[in-house]
């Protein structure tokens, strides 16, 4: 199935997020453009603190962002609450922590229809009962039969079982798309696939579009159409995935390709060093103390070593026709 | 489908009276907490039915019948007090004014400490700073010197009594709860209901309170032992409501006539052991009710 040109779009541009640390103002987001359509799955890829998770909260409006806009359908986010419950109804979110993100004290029924009940949506246009519309949900998202479930409480189900319900309690409101944040994460590696598995029959059954925020690449390889790579709040790499990871142009790409075990033909090359703190982003191009290509000589020769220690980059912008792009010196040499 | 042609609204009262049913087996279970719900149902029973098992005339200092100080007999089972009058009647019309005044204080001080402390957890920022830094403040005036001043300023009576202890006794609460909240602010249930499209009011209601209530319960117990206490002192202060026995005033009259050194042991244990008695039941309840209350303490013991 390929994505939908005219079916609902969500995107990111130059959004940042900024918050106001002991240290100093740290740039959790710093310009990130990103777009997902309906009919999609969208991974997101970065090293822990490279900013996916609020990314991915900004984009489904809990994270209010300090620049830039979310917009669905090209209309950005409404700043009121009140005026985003029709945008909470087509863009839902599965959180990393399937443990945490269920309320011990609710059975899996009243988790499911938490979002029914806030919508006022317990009697269905359709006419399905609440009941019914649990029931339907708690089945989309492969728990069948559902009644079993309904009075069980979290702590009662197993990992699997708990991402599910955390799943149907998103599809209960009939999204058209869903952010998923490291959705496979905490899960036993027999589980993984199931959900991804999951992940993949929603997109084909309900033409869902899903951004999926993972560290691991093998997932983004197994699940996503495009691939997005995020360094220090921006995304420095996006594309098809297949073009962005067996043919990745940023040498950050490069480099986490290279240390995933499967992946051959590559000398590993083992970053050094954490993610910068983000309240003291490098100037130049943000990834240049760490960029082995500037390491090895690569970027004086091809003559932009000063650009990469003295230009900033722009904005990777969002390419209308899906091409292959980096945000790097060498792949698009300044000047 | 269970029951497919089930109103939504049948559907809750059924999971409702289901989730009681489960309730009451699981508390079923702890054997403690129904000993203490036992002892509590028989303190209650005796505060209601006082007009029936003892004669209120047997408060009365001038129809008093016995001797000074006489130890138990046949007619009077626990002894008679310094004015003649039967222990006995006095510890049932005294349970009525302990229980109440306990209980009465007890929901004053929960219900403005609990609010207090949600407020200013789950709000934060500004208007959570002052009412923390009010909740220290209060807390860091001596509890019993503050509702000395406050019962003097009004005529006593229970009422009066119960609003003091209460007013003075919610700063332990309201940083208990605060504490809590702060710490169920931050679970991914809530970012996952603020996504679902949740305001403060449906996260506070649905998913901060519940998880709070456990902590308000077992401190209920405690809150109503030291309110029973509070009493027992201001009554023992003279600041108690005079037209009323209570445990507390038996206890200072008991006191003051010397029923130590005198020996009367029947005028001094048996409000003692009430107080005691209570306190413990509360307790017990309390802690029975906790784990009711909390799923993920179930089988747990």
């Amino acid at each position: 199935m390929t994505s939908h040109p005219d079916g609902p779009v969500l995107e990111a541009r130059g959004v940042s997020v900024r918050f106001r640390t002991r240290a100093g103002e740290a740039r959790a987001l710093d310009g990130a453009d990103l777009r997902v359509r309906a009919g999609e799955i969208v991974a997101l890829v970065g090293e822990s603190g490279s900013g996916k998770t609020t990314l991915a909260r900004t984009l489904v409006g809990v994270q209010r962002p300090t620049e830039g806009q979310v917009l669905l359908d090209g209309t950005p986010l409404p700043t009121r609450a009140k005026a985003l419950a029709p945008f909470r109804r087509r863009v839902q979110m599965v959180l990393q922590d399937p443990a945490g993100a269920l309320n011990p004290r609710h059975t899996v029924y009243d988790s499911v229809a938490e979002g029914l009940r806030l919508h006022g949506l317990s009697q269905g246009a359709d006419g399905r009962g609440e009941e019914q519309q649990v029931a339907d949900a708690l089945s989309a998202a492969g728990l069948r039969p559902p009644e079993p479930l309904f009075l069980r409480y979290p702590h009662e189900l197993s990992g699997g079982q708990r991402q599910r319900v955390l799943i149907a309690g998103a599809l209960a409101l009939s999204p058209q798309l869903l952010v998923a944040d490291e959705p496979v994460s905490a899960l036993d590696a027999s589980i993984r696939g199931e959900v991804l598995a999951l992940l993949l029959s929603l997109r084909e059954t309900l033409g869902l579009g899903v951004l999926v925020v993972t560290h691991d690449l093998g997932l983004a390889w197994n699940v996503a159409d495009r691939t997005a790579v995020m360094y220090l709040g921006r995304v420095v790499e996006e594309g098809p995935t297949e073009q962005v990871l067996t043919d990745p142009q940023h040498p950050y790409t490069q480099a986490l390709l290279s240390v995933v075990p499967e992946v051959e033909g590559l000398a590993p090359q083992v970053l050094r060093g954490e993610v910068p703190d983000p309240t003291h982003v490098p100037a130049g191009c943000r990834f240049h103390p760490r960029c082995p290509a500037l390491a090895d000589g690569r970027a004086e020769a091809a003559g932009v070593a000063a650009a990469c220690r003295g230009t900033a980059l722009p904005v990777l912008p969002i390419a209308e026709d899906g091409a292959h792009r980096a945000a790097c010196h060498l792949v698009t040499p300044p000047g | 489908m269970s029951a497919p042609t089930l109103t939504p609204g049948a559907l809750a009262r059924r999971r409702r009276a289901e989730s009681w049913r489960r309730g009451w087996s699981e508390f079923r279970t702890h054997r403690s907490g129904l000993v203490g719900l036992g002892v509590l149902v028989v303190f209650v029973l005796v505060a209601l039915l006082a007009p029936v098992l003892a004669d209120s005339d047997g408060l009365s200092v001038t129809k008093a019948t016995g001797g000074v100080l006489e130890a138990p007999s046949a007619q009077y089972w626990l002894g008679t007090d310094d004015n003649g009058r039967s222990v006995l009647t006095l510890l049932i019309w005294g349970s009525q004014v302990s229980l109440m005044v306990g209980l009465l204080a007890t929901v004053i001080s929960m219900g403005i400490g609990t609010l207090v402390g949600l407020v200013s957890g789950y709000f934060g920022g500004v208007l959570g700073q002052v009412l923390f830094r009010v909740t220290e403040w209060v807390l860091v005036l001596p509890q019993l010197v503050l509702a000395i001043v406050l019962a003097s300023l009004f005529d006593p009576s229970l009422l009066v009594i119960s609003a003091v202890i209460g007013v003075t006794s919610w700063p332990g609460t309201a940083l208990l709860i605060r504490a809590q909240t702060l710490s169920v602010k931050e679970r991914a249930y809530l970012e996952r209901s603020r996504v679902l499209g949740a305001g403060h009011l449906h996260l506070l209601r649905r998913h901060v309170l519940p998880n709070v209530v456990p902590m308000v319960f077992a401190n209920t117990t405690l809150t109503v032992a030291i309110a029973i206490l509070n009493e027992t002192t201001l009554s023992f202060l003279g600041l108690g409501d005079p037209t009323r026995v209570s445990w507390g005033s038996m206890l200072e009259d008991a006191f003051s006539v010397g029923a130590i050194t005198t020996g009367s042991w029947w005028y001094l244990l048996p409000p003692g052991l009430c107080v005691v008695g209570v306190v413990l039941a509360f307790t017990l309840v309390g802690q029975a009710l906790e784990s009711v209350l909390d799923p993920r303490l179930r089988g747990r013991r």
